[in-house]
């Protein structure tokens, strides 16, 4: 309760903001009247030069280091964010925002459509990791934050950390990207196809206008996190934690939960309903899957960074992690390399897989403070 | 007397002071840090060993993980004004690509190895019959990270192969400073324990830097 009641006390801004001019989206699209919900930990210091920005993951929101409002847990990246953890509100001003498209505050396919008063539902138009990441860095100017001195994420955050470096370099002195890819792989894209198509086998989901009709497609984006998480974590780590335990003596002969796994995935499924919205998952899976930082560089990633020589760059994977495996990340690490940013590298040895990045990881703990410590020295702050 | 290597001593003289540097094999950064301290430095190093990188990255250091014969491929040519491989030729894979592939990514070399032409190593070869273990290098033959061992002489003769100037050379023994030598003098390759060279390719556009005195007196 301790860690809680800091967690309170070193939470010292957000709430929702308006962008001051429509977005300008990468289909060619235009959102009107675009909302922005964001939490801050930390104060600016007098040079503006604190100010750090997280960016979160697929099912992730702006509650990094403060209990979500529904689930009432403790924010999702707490041992990075607090006193004493490598991004500390004592000295840093850390800004974490809802990405567009999502379904925490910031504007998505449940939010009003301007046009018709209504949930916008599939009217929506599809975003992409860029227009999140342009949403932003119109946010973090509206705080008065002209250059941040971090950028840092996971996984679909690590992919919006590389955006940030290929469209704002100038904005940001330094980028940590963990767990992630600098595009969506076959099996990746596969994936995801299959949770989209979960949520719209289910009647309920009524065409994307459920909440229009009153009702929610819960079984089906039940399920598209059944299988999504099962990509989360590693066989040995699904092994060691279940097994083949039963839930109760004997099998049931029937199609109950009898294997623990089994109750495990059902839990994490009805859980994820409570706190998401089926529509903003069709809608991030798809930014995600879209996601080809090569592809608007003449096909050559190291384009993507050339524009970012001066940024110091963190790039971490893990062992265990088959959804951005290491390889992914050493494909970022070379095209930072041959666009002449300093860049630092480093696979840690984990079995956890992909959820590494949220859990107990002493080695990357280490990693980021010392990246950040000489960053910070860098940059002249402490 | 401080605890470093006396190649790491050498290599700290050598360097210009600002330039940028990779160090390949970096270890725990002790040698990127001592230069960055020393010279002011723009270092980077490349380590094998994800602990290794772990405490490079602790100390502040821009280090990335990886192996010298499959990821020097990565930097572009003249990245940096000097590569540093200390200790390292002798355990790599392809000791003449590594080689070629340091002097590609920078105008530079700086390549310490141990000396197999060493009196010890022949003395001991020729009264044991076994290979040497030395302090240079303490592991049997099975246990050897060592699996590319060369005398001076052999040493020369792939610089020359790779058409590559040896700008200066200097024995290095034990708890003494180094000694300049010239590698191509038939007793150095029995005198010298280990040796340090500072290389360039002969015709490259490498500035004369000698005047700045920060090279062998």
């Amino acid at each position: 309760m301790d860690t809680l009641d800091a967690m309170h006390r070193v939470e010292t801004g957000g709430g929702t903001a308006r962008l001051p001019m429509p977005l300008m989206l990468e289909s060619g699209a235009r959102l009107d009247g675009v909302e922005v919900a964001y939490k801050t930990y930390g104060r600016l210091n007098e040079d503006r030069s604190n100010a750090v920005l997280i960016t979160h993951a697929l099912t992730g929101d702006q509650h990094v280091a403060s209990p979500h409002p529904q689930s009432g847990k403790p924010g999702w990246w707490a041992r990075m964010v607090g006193p004493g953890r490598p991004l500390d509100p004592q000295r840093h001003f850390i800004i974490c925002s809802n990405v567009i498209g999502g379904c925490m505050g910031s504007t998505g396919p449940s939010s009003n459509d301007p046009k018709t008063g209504k949930a916008y539902g599939l009217a929506f138009p599809v975003i992409t990791i860029a227009d999140m990441v342009k949403a932003q860095a119109m946010l973090v100017e509206s705080l008065g934050v002209e250059t941040l001195f971090a950028v840092v994420g996971g996984s679909m955050g690590g992919m919006q950390v590389l955006q940030w470096a290929a469209d704002y370099p100038e904005r940001m002195f330094s980028a940590v990207c963990i767990a992630s890819a600098a595009r969506h792989s076959a099996q990746n894209i596969a994936f995801h196809e299959v949770g989209r198509q979960a949520i719209m086998a289910d009647p309920d989901w009524c065409g994307g206008d459920y909440l229009k009709l009153g009702v929610r497609p819960e079984k089906g984006l039940a399920v598209a996190r059944m299988a999504a998480h099962i990509t989360y974590l590693s066989e040995p780590a699904l092994q060691r934690k279940f097994g083949r335990e039963l839930q109760k003596d004997g099998l049931s002969w029937g199609f109950d939960a009898d294997f623990q796994v089994e109750s495990y995935l059902r839990h994490q499924g009805s859980a994820f309903v409570d706190r998401f919205d089926a529509n903003a998952y069709l809608y991030i899976t798809r930014a995600m899957d879209y996601f080809d930082l090569a592809a608007s560089h003449d096909g050559v990633l190291s384009k993507a960074f050339m524009r970012a020589r001066a940024v110091r760059f963190c790039v971490l994977s893990f062992t265990s992690d088959w959804l951005y495996p290491t390889t992914e990340s050493r494909a970022i690490t070379r095209a930072l390399n041959a666009a002449g940013a300093p860049t630092s590298f480093v696979e840690i040895e984990s079995d956890k897989g992909h959820d590494a990045f949220l859990l107990d990881e002493p080695v990357m703990e280490e990693a980021l403070k010392g990246f950040l410590a000489a960053a910070a020295s860098a940059r002249g702050l402490n | 007397m401080t605890e470093f290597r006396e190649d790491f001593r050498e290599i700290l003289r050598l360097v210009r002071p600002g330039a940028r540097v990779l160090d390949v094999g970096c270890g725990e950064g002790t040698l990127l840090d001592l230069l960055q301290r020393e010279k002011g430095v723009d270092g980077r190093g490349i380590e094998i060993s994800s602990d290794g990188v772990a405490a490079c990255l602790a100390k502040g250091l821009a280090v990335m993980q990886g192996d010298a014969d499959r990821d020097l491929a990565e930097f572009p040519p003249h990245a940096f004004d000097y590569a540093i491989l200390s200790q390292t030729l002798q355990a790599v894979r392809e000791p003449k690509k590594v080689l070629s592939d340091l002097l590609r990514l920078a105008d530079r070399a700086i390549v310490s190895l141990p000396n197999f032409g060493y009196w010890r190593m022949r003395w001991s070869l020729l009264t044991r019959g076994r290979m040497p273990e030395t302090k240079a290098l303490p592991d049997p033959w099975w246990a050897t990270a060592n699996i590319h061992l060369c005398t001076l002489r052999d040493f020369t003769a792939l610089c020359s192969d790779l058409g590559l100037r040896i700008e200066a050379a200097a024995a290095l023994e034990h708890g003494r400073p180094a000694r300049p030598i010239d590698p191509d003098h038939w007793v150095e390759n029995w005198r010298a324990e280990s040796a340090l060279f500072l290389l360039s390719r002969k015709g490259g556009q490498v500035a004369e830097r000698r005047a700045d005195g920060d090279l062998f007196g």
